[in-house]
């Protein structure tokens, strides 16, 4: 690029601007002024610090196009048989909770008093060992308690994912991700399609609420159980079903029958809806005012 | 050509020095890992910052076809793992990158803190250093539940409830990260805009100032 020439000012400053009118050309400190072999930034370190990088960028090509990232199956809060893992990096601070004296009544230890004071401290370290003393073999205690704490990190983290490997071969479970990639496969093999095409979430029904001035809408559906879960607006919450056009499916007593018995991963509702203080009579005038929900009146 | 563009801008804006002071000065020699090769632990800080970059990148692309929303999100990340050209690499980077970032990170403060370089005058730089730590969990944390399989929506779960169970505030943590009473629509819509709009706009705020910091006091010197 060019070098200052320090005289292309096209504009003498008034008093109304804020860039300065340069009083001296930059020069850059002579090399001989520092010790040992120093260079420029850019780009004589700079290419060099790039040999280690286009390393490391070599190696993070290889894992990425070797494994690709995993993706298992559509989140379903009714599966109680998936075990919850964090990432990786949180493992050691998930494991810290399953000791019986930093979990139950004594889990703010676990959540908040050992990871909040190793992180305080972590971030005051400045302020804590203030020696100059630069060496870590110089500062023990410093030195000692970072080890002490990787050891623990490590520990911890290996504990947590073995735990979970064995805790997968004890219910014979598969991890998704994987189950899916072999079932992929399998179709694909069997000449089916290439895969993408897991199940697919139901197609959006844009139907309207019919009759939403029916006091069975207003004064029961909004005061029963049904609206923590399918919403006010009857749109349903993620994984959980919308009743919109509900009524294309079901019929009034078919509705009164899953209330009283649930259905697939939804519990029987009548009971909780009485002891709420709805009567009989308000949960069969639900069942029929859902029946006219449907969407092509 | 370009030199006259360049003057013309330089002579309203003497935007000179600005580019020299990075570009000129000095890089010694006991960080430099032509010279010495343990220096390499040196490098940690540019590579954490090569990856982040890298983030933002591959990050930029995914939100291109990820669809933040409860019915498609998965079905988005579905159909750009299996369906869009190259989006298994775009998607790899982005899941793998955001665990190497994580290790390239825990490496520079190992480093920082084993060559003492928290040390008087660096102490605001390793507090800030520190914060952009948090900020970095933040982002593998949020960005964890987009993809909303199993793995995704229990883990945040077993997340929200360990905030949960702060005292005082843990309650207030829940609301802010679900959105509502349940890990369910709106908490996708929360993360979301977590993960790409707030918490890089404070990375790349506390990024400027981490470099700043050091192009200020410069490298602390060898031990
Ligand atoms: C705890 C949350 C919850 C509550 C409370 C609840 N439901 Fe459900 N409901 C579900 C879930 C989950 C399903 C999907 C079940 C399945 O298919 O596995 C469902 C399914 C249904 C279905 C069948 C939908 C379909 O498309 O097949 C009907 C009808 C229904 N619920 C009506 C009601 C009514 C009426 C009430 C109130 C008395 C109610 N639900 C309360 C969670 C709930
Ligand atoms: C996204 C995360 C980060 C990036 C991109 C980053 C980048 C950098 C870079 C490029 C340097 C120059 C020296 C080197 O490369 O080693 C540096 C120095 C430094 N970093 Fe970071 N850093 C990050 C996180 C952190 C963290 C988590 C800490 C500690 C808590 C930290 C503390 C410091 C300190 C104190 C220095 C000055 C060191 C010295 O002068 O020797 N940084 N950082």
């Amino acid at each position: 690029m060019a070098t200052p020439t320090g005289n292309a000012q096209t504009v003498v400053y008034v008093g109304d601007s804020r860039v300065a009118r340069p009083t001296k050309v930059h020069v850059p400190r002579d090399y001989m002024a520092y010790p040992g072999k120093s260079e420029t930034f850019i780009p004589n370190f700079l290419l060099k610090e790039w040999m280690v990088g286009s390393v490391v960028l070599v190696g993070f090509l290889v894992l990425v196009v070797m494994h690709p990232a995993p993706l298992g199956y559509p989140a379903d809060p009714t599966n109680s048989a998936f075990i919850p893992m964090p990432d990786w990096y949180f493992l050691f601070l998930y494991q810290l909770l399953k000791y019986p004296y930093l979990s139950e009544q004594f889990v703010v230890l676990g959540t908040v008093l050992i990871p909040g004071l190793a992180f305080t401290a972590l971030t005051l370290i400045p302020f804590l060992d203030r020696t100059p003393e630069r060496r870590f073999t110089k500062r023990p205690v410093p030195t000692m308690m970072m080890l002490l704490s990787l050891a623990a990190i490590v520990y911890l983290t290996w504990v947590s994912w073995d735990h979970y490997q064995h805790e997968l071969k004890a219910k014979n479970i598969i991890p998704e991700h994987i189950a899916r990639e072999q079932e992929m496969h399998a179709k694909k093999q069997a000449g089916g399609g290439t895969g993408g095409d897991q199940p697919e979430p139901a197609p959006v029904k844009v139907a309207a609420i019919v009759d939403a001035d029916d006091a069975a809408y207003k004064e029961v559906y909004m005061k029963a159980t049904c609206v923590q879960c399918h919403g006010a607006q009857l749109k349903g919450n993620g994984p959980i079903p919308g009743l919109l056009g509900i009524g294309d499916k079901y019929n009034a007593e078919q509705i009164m029958d899953i209330i009283r018995n649930g259905i697939g991963g939804m519990g029987a509702q009548y009971d909780a809806n009485i002891s709420m203080g709805l009567t009989d009579q308000n949960l069969e005038d639900l069942a029929a005012w859902l029946a006219k929900q449907k969407a092509t009146p | 050509m370009l030199k006259a563009v360049y003057e013309w801008i330089d002579g309203r804006l003497d935007i000179t020095p600005m580019w020299r002071d990075v570009a000129d000065h000095e890089v010694p020699e006991h960080v430099n890992p032509a010279h010495h090769f343990s220096a390499f632990v040196y490098c940690f800080g540019g590579l954490t910052f090569f990856i982040t970059v890298i983030q933002i990148l591959s990050g930029m692309f995914l939100t291109m076809y990820y669809v933040p929303d409860i019915a498609n999100a998965y079905a988005s990340v579905d159909y750009l793992q299996h369906k869009v050209a190259f989006g298994v690499i775009v998607r790899g980077m982005h899941h793998w990158g955001a665990s190497l970032v994580i290790v390239l990170m825990f490496l520079h403060t190992l480093r920082v803190f084993f060559t003492g370089s928290y040390k008087n005058p660096r102490e605001m730089n390793w507090v800030i250093g520190m914060l952009t730590f948090g900020v970095m969990l933040g982002l593998g944390f949020t960005g964890y539940l987009l993809p909303w399989d199993n793995k995704a929506y229990f883990a945040t779960k077993v997340g929200i409830e360990i905030a949960a169970s702060v005292p005082f505030i843990g309650e207030t943590i829940q609301n802010f990260l679900q959105g509502g009473d349940i890990v369910g629509a709106e908490t996708i819509a929360r993360f979301f805009a977590l993960h790409v709009f707030f918490l890089p706009g404070v990375l790349l705020a506390l990024l400027a100032a981490h470099f700043i910091l050091i192009r200020k006091q410069g490298i602390s010197g060898p031990l």
